[in-house]
């Protein structure tokens, strides 16, 4: 009988227990007057039917875009087409989702299995990167809403010298590497971030991305798309792709005449001249060259990989519970500074600091094995850009570079040949 | 098109070269794919997640924050003491703007019958700084939780207030259930 008992009370306290964790300290009362209780409103977001317009709207840009360079030869089409671009995807999309923060979607989405990548994102990624290789860089020309407002703005670009635009040609592939370390180490979204333009496209941002949105608009003015050429990762990207594409925008329809009307009309320095008549046939010194070149391609990927590996401990205080873990480490004192929202959250959680500290150090591990990845591909392509320097190629006439050329089609708006 | 155009190695290193291209786009593309629901996803609070340090107020990119409190009334105790809406060691237990917590004015509070109050959000004021949603959680049932309002928020690739929330309350939702207001969603064991 007692036991019966004991169970009966025990199983009282148990629903008693669960009641108590429902946090209702205080009952909720019952009406009298007929009094009707209002519910929370839930307002819907955007449909998943226009998050798909907008990737049709993305195909058709890109379609458009291509016919008028390849097909139709229209600057003006391609000028008219970026203007709808910076409307849709700048000003009514607001910047976002665009092409260039996608590539960070699809570095976390193989990186952690826990995260979806949704299908727009991927779309975003996926079709500018397949016209490219087909087409050429019709998508920098007509589709990218960051290049139409920079190209919009081009006032009276000057000319950059050769060695500056390798040099910073750099730098977008150091952006790449670490917007890809960063997203597969979940720290964050470095090109989201940074964006320039994304603060004017909402019409709202801090001052500091006001600041910088501005500079790069006022710089655009004078060296032409700026942000395009030296600091665009999907830009890497797009390059590679239209080095290799099917067709690509051709400043003349049949034979070039080499009036130079062309190259004097870009504003990308994205021209290729054509080879002296009675350049130096390739010697001894010119292959010894090749080779030296050749050999020290892998120098330069260990170095990259071995400097980039070695900094692990700087970048990896970009995330959140790598900062934590060390300022809780070598500030014990800062637990008794209640203005500290970060450590007064984690206090108030039920994490240990060993478990926080264990997490940290999985990430900095994270960010040793991914450096090593990174510093090596960003080695690789100054190695290769090194000797793409050395390499000699016989050209005939004023082509545009295919890695570089936007198919902005201001070349083949000014080449007098017209058929 | 010329019939007999000569196909030359520089060309079959380029077609490879396109090939193999095209091949690890798709492959990349395909990986992707491969957990991939199709759903879309938005942004939210997790409230049984959040401890209200205020972030949200101000890390929002859209001013004001696209954060606001939301009050799960089926939870609420309807007091005349509101922990969420009065100030602690409030003079008067009235609507007098010295004794409220909200500094906007926000939370209205209404008489209904003795001695029940309703306390309603009113959301053009609302700036999601979750004072009220602090003193409700201290010192009441925890019924006033902040939510991002979907009619606001631009379902930024990266949320500004996750990336610095010091509890990691916010996170991705599917699109199709987007709010995690308390009462209709109850915490699960997992989370």
């Amino acid at each position: 009988m007692s036991k019966r008992i004991k169970i009966l009370l025990f199983g009282i306290l148990l629903v008693m227990g669960q009641l108590a964790a429902g946090q209702q300290r205080f009952p909720k009362p019952e009406f009298e007057t007929g009094y009707v209780q209002p519910s929370p409103t839930t307002p819907e977001p955007r449909g998943l039917a226009m998050e798909y317009m907008d990737v049709l709207v993305l195909l058709a840009v890109l379609s458009l875009s291509t016919w008028f360079a390849l097909r139709s030869r229209s600057r003006r089409g391609i000028l008219w087409l970026s203007v709808f671009t910076l409307i849709y995807f700048g000003f009514y999309r607001k910047g976002c989702i665009c092409s260039i923060g996608a590539i960070q979607n699809v570095a976390l989405s193989l990186s952690d299995a826990a995260y979806t990548i949704s299908l727009t994102a991927l779309a975003f990624f996926l079709l500018p990167l397949l016209y490219t290789l087909f087409f050429g860089r019709t998508f920098c020309a007509g589709a990218c809403p960051l290049g139409a407002i920079q190209d919009l703005l081009i006032i009276h670009p000057i000319s950059l010298p050769p060695w500056l635009r390798k040099a910073a040609g750099i730098i977008p592939v150091v952006y790449l590497g670490l917007a890809i370390l960063f997203a597969t180490t979940g720290t964050e979204f470095i090109i989201c971030r940074y964006d320039p333009f994304v603060g004017i496209f909402r019409l709202d941002a801090p001052y500091h991305m006001v600041v910088l949105g501005v500079a790069f608009l006022l710089l655009g003015m004078f060296v032409a798309r700026p942000y395009c050429r030296f600091f665009c990762p999907y830009g890497v990207l797009l390059n590679w792709m239209s080095r290799f594409s099917k067709w690509h925008l051709s400043i003349t329809p049949s034979d070039c005449i080499k009036c130079k009307l062309c190259t004097s009309s870009c504003p990308f320095d994205a021209i290729d001249h054509p080879t002296e008549e009675d350049s130096p046939t390739p010697d001894r010194t010119y292959y010894r060259r090749f080779i030296i070149y050749s050999l020290l391609i892998p120098v330069w990927i260990l170095a990259g990989g071995f400097i980039a590996s070695k900094s692990y401990t700087y970048l990896s205080r970009a995330h959140q519970d790598v900062y934590l873990s060390e300022l809780l480490i070598h500030h014990p004192e800062l637990v008794n500074d209640p203005d500290n929202l970060d450590i007064q959250a984690f206090l108030s959680a039920e994490k240990t600091l060993d478990t926080l500290v264990e997490d940290a150090r999985l990430v900095q591990q994270k960010f040793r094995t991914g450096g090593w990845f990174m510093g090596g591909f960003i080695g690789l392509v100054i190695g290769i850009t090194l000797m793409n320097q050395v390499v000699f190629r016989k050209r005939k006439d004023y082509q545009p570079n295919r890695g570089d050329c936007f198919s902005c089609g201001r070349c083949m708006d000014y080449c007098p040949v017209k058929n | 098109m010329k019939k007999n155009k000569r196909f030359n190695r520089r060309d079959f290193i380029q077609s490879s070269l396109r090939a193999s291209l095209v091949v690890s786009v798709g492959g990349v593309g395909g990986l992707a794919l491969k957990n991939s629901t199709g759903k879309d996803w938005v942004w939210q609070i997790d409230p049984f997640e959040c401890n209200q340090c205020g972030r949200c107020a101000t890390e929002c990119v859209r001013n004001p924050s696209a954060v606001k409190c939301v009050h799960a009334y089926d939870l609420c105790g309807y007091c005349d003491l509101c922990g969420g809406y009065l100030i602690p060691g409030a003079v008067k237990l009235d609507t007098g703007a010295e004794n409220q917590l909200c500094p906007t004015a926000a939370l209205l509070r209404k008489f209904i019958e003795e001695p029940y109050f309703e306390y309603e959000i009113d959301e053009d004021l609302c700036i999601g700084c979750a004072k009220c949603v602090k003193g409700c959680t201290s010192f009441g049932n925890g019924s006033l939780h902040l939510q991002i309002r979907h009619d606001l928020c631009r379902n930024c690739n990266e949320c500004s207030i996750a990336r610095v929330c010091p509890s990691k309350a916010i996170k991705r939702v599917p699109s199709d259930t987007p709010y995690m207001i308390k009462g209709s969603f109850t915490q699960t064991t997992d989370s």
